[in-house]
């Protein structure tokens, strides 16, 4: 007998073919499912960006410290008796002047302006001493140098000098009643540290009043299991009372939550606006399958099976639907990927963090699309495979 | 002695109309010879279509037996129905039914698509049949750009490229003025003539019935004796 391939080839390229006859239905199903998959994709990408940066401020050989009972840095005091306790417990690295890498830092907030609202928007402005690079990876100044201690002086991470204004190179600003001059940036692979400004601590001390007190240790450690030794030796000492954990866990505790807000509302979105695209798949179709019944009955008159034609219209809508998934991906990449967002931080500060489109979040917008595009197609196929034959004869 | 190609024996056929019944054929017989041409006339609603359509297996009757070249077709599986009317039957139709997104080549090309003859075959065989209604010309057209006459002969070719033994054709030049009406049953005649096709074709109008070798009149799902009104 026959193939069957060719006849399926044969009606499916004819039903592709007849497409632009149709072309302001097949476009408005091309628009819905891209619209669908846009939303998925721009809330997945925020997710994913959000992930990648809360991942990548956090590593487990890097211990912080807080007042016990404080929620994050900003709430935290620590006295420099405190400091100096905490820099003797076991499991503490050194550098390589055989000090421990123990670093009592300074986090005030500072108001910024949104270059693209041009609202208000928090910014912490951390100070530092000389141990802060010891307990930090992938610190690099890109532009400019480092602050000279003593001097007023501010390295800004690159994130922030992108979306907030009056931080670039070289500019002046005035915050705490003082000039400071922004003499470097910096990047921090990502990290939440690239929406902060760096300080020297002993300046941001005596400008913001706060003594020799810092608000946050950072303690670089041997091994990510001498966290327990630390915690005990917290535990023991009275003097401190300290929350001590490890870094990845305590961003986690600052942030987390908001990736998951965005992945949980995504989904249920891309998932109740689908079935509106569904419904439009559907009508597409069945205006397709009606538009083509005399042609299809002809076929099945001369001999074809209903298989072609159920092909024929499968192919069809998985075709709209394919091109739907795709616009919609080009779009949001076009539009978003790579753009930076910021977001709340549970100190009430701004993380900036890239959208970030990838291979398997844009795989999973098309197959959204073309999960859309197989039921509307599904039905509608049906109908064509059913086509009653005697259509072939009416006018 | 001529040869019996289709045979109806008492052949009932209703159509469902919600819960009733509509009985067009109570008992139908006829015999169709091999060779013969024959008009079908008679009022609108007499049953002419469903006569074509139960002759072609297109659709089946409720009772009494359909017989092709001494064969069972009426109780035939859907699939097995599909394949008798593509190797024994040709349909022509009052609007061509052409696929407007093929040439006239092409169209004329798809029934060989359930055969198996590869594609150069059926490109030749195609060709062939376009040949025969005088179209070879008009080869790489779409039905759009072509006369509806030029388009019924693409789908004369359509309907004799597979060699069918059979050619149906309902009202085929019932949307064509009379000379190009002419034309068209003139090519049938042929067919009938030259290349032994057997033909039963639907008409309205009695000029065309003329071509034919023969004609019945179907009045209320019988045949009747009309030859002194004709
Ligand atoms: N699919 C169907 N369902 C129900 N009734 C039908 C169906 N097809 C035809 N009929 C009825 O059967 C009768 C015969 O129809 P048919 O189409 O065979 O008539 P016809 O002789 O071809 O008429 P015309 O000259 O108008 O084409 C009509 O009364 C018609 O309404
Ligand atoms: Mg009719």
């Amino acid at each position: 007998m026959a193939n069957p391939m060719t006849q399926i080839a044969a009606v499916t390229s004819m039903n592709l073919r007849s497409l632009p006859q149709r072309f302001w239905t097949s476009a408005a199903t091309v628009v819905a499912v891209a619209l669908v998959t846009a939303v998925l994709l721009g809330f997945l990408a925020l997710a994913n960006g959000f992930q990648a940066t809360l991942s990548g401020t956090g590593t487990d050989d890097v211990a912080i410290a807080v007042r016990e009972g404080s929620s994050g840095e900003l709430n935290s005091v620590l006295s420099r008796e405190q400091l100096q306790l905490i820099a003797e417990a076991p499991g503490i690295a050194r550098g390589a002047d055989g000090q421990p890498s123990v670093s009592g830092e300074l986090y005030v907030v500072v108001d910024g302006k949104r270059r693209s609202t041009g609202k208000k928007g928090n910014l912490p402005f951390r100070g530092i001493g000389p141990k802060a690079l010891e307990t930090r990876q992938n610190i690099t100044i890109t532009a400019g140098r480092m602050f000279t201690p003593g001097l007023a002086e501010i390295v800004v991470g690159k994130g922030l000098v992108q979306q907030f204004e009056g931080f670039d190179l070289g500019a002046t600003v005035h915050l705490g009643k003082t000039d400071w001059k922004i003499v470097g940036v910096f990047d921090a692979g990502g990290s939440a540290f690239e929406s902060e400004l760096w300080a020297d601590i002993a300046l941001l001390q005596s400008v913001y009043n706060r003594g020799s007190s810092v608000q946050t240790v950072r303690m670089k450690l041997t091994s990510p299991d001498a966290l327990k030794q630390v915690q005990a030796y917290s535990r023991k000492e009275t003097r401190l009372k300290l929350d001590v954990d490890s870094e990845r866990a305590f961003y986690a505790s600052q942030t987390g939550g908001i990736s998951d807000l965005i992945f949980y509302l995504g989904w249920p979105l891309a998932i109740a606006m689908s079935f509106g695209a569904l419904a439009g798949a559907l009508n597409t179709m069945y205006a397709s399958v009606d538009s083509r019944m005399r042609e299809i009955a002809t076929l099945r008159a001369i001999g074809f099976g209903g298989l072609p034609a159920f092909c024929g219209t499968m192919a069809e809508a998985l075709v709209l639907a394919g091109l739907g998934g795709l616009v919609g991906a080009v779009a949001v990449y076009l539009a978003f990927d790579g753009l930076s967002a910021a977001t709340l931080g549970g100190g009430f500060t701004q993380v900036v963090f890239a959208i970030k489109l990838s291979p398997a979040l844009v795989l999973q917008g098309v197959i959204l699309a073309l999960v859309i595009g197989f039921i509307g197609g599904f039905f509608p196929a049906l109908r064509a495979a059913r086509a009653p034959l005697l259509a072939a004869f009416r006018a | 002695m001529s040869e019996e190609l289709v045979k109806l024996s008492g052949v009932q056929k209703a159509y469902r109309r919600g819960k009733q019944s509509v009985p067009i054929f109570e008992t139908l017989d006829m015999s169709i010879e091999k060779g013969a041409f024959l008009a079908i006339m008679g009022p609108s609603g007499s049953g002419k279509t469903t006569l074509l359509n139960l002759l072609g297996g297109v659709d089946r009757p409720t009772g009494g037996s359909i017989t092709f070249q001494g064969q069972r077709v009426d109780n035939l599986s859907e699939s097995r129905l599909a394949a008798f009317r593509a190797g024994h039957v040709g349909f022509i139709f009052q609007f061509y039914n052409l696929m407007p997104m093929l040439t006239a080549a092409q169209n004329v090309e798809l029934p060989l698509l359930l055969t198996s003859q590869g594609s150069k075959a059926r490109k030749e065989r195609a060709a062939t049949a376009l040949q025969i209604v005088g179209l070879s010309d008009r080869a790489a057209h779409k039905p759009s750009e072509l006369s509806g006459g030029q388009q019924q002969r693409v789908a004369i070719a359509r309907a004799i490229v597979s060699d069918p033994e059979l050619i149906l054709a309902d009202e085929p030049t019932g949307d064509l003025d009379r000379e190009t009406a002419n034309e068209i049953l003139s090519m049938l005649q042929e067919l009938n003539a030259n290349y032994g096709k057997t033909i039963v074709m639907v008409t309205h109008d009695a000029e065309a019935a003329r071509y034919a070798r023969k004609t019945l009149h179907l009045d209320k799902g019988h045949f009747v004796e009309k030859d002194l009104v004709a």
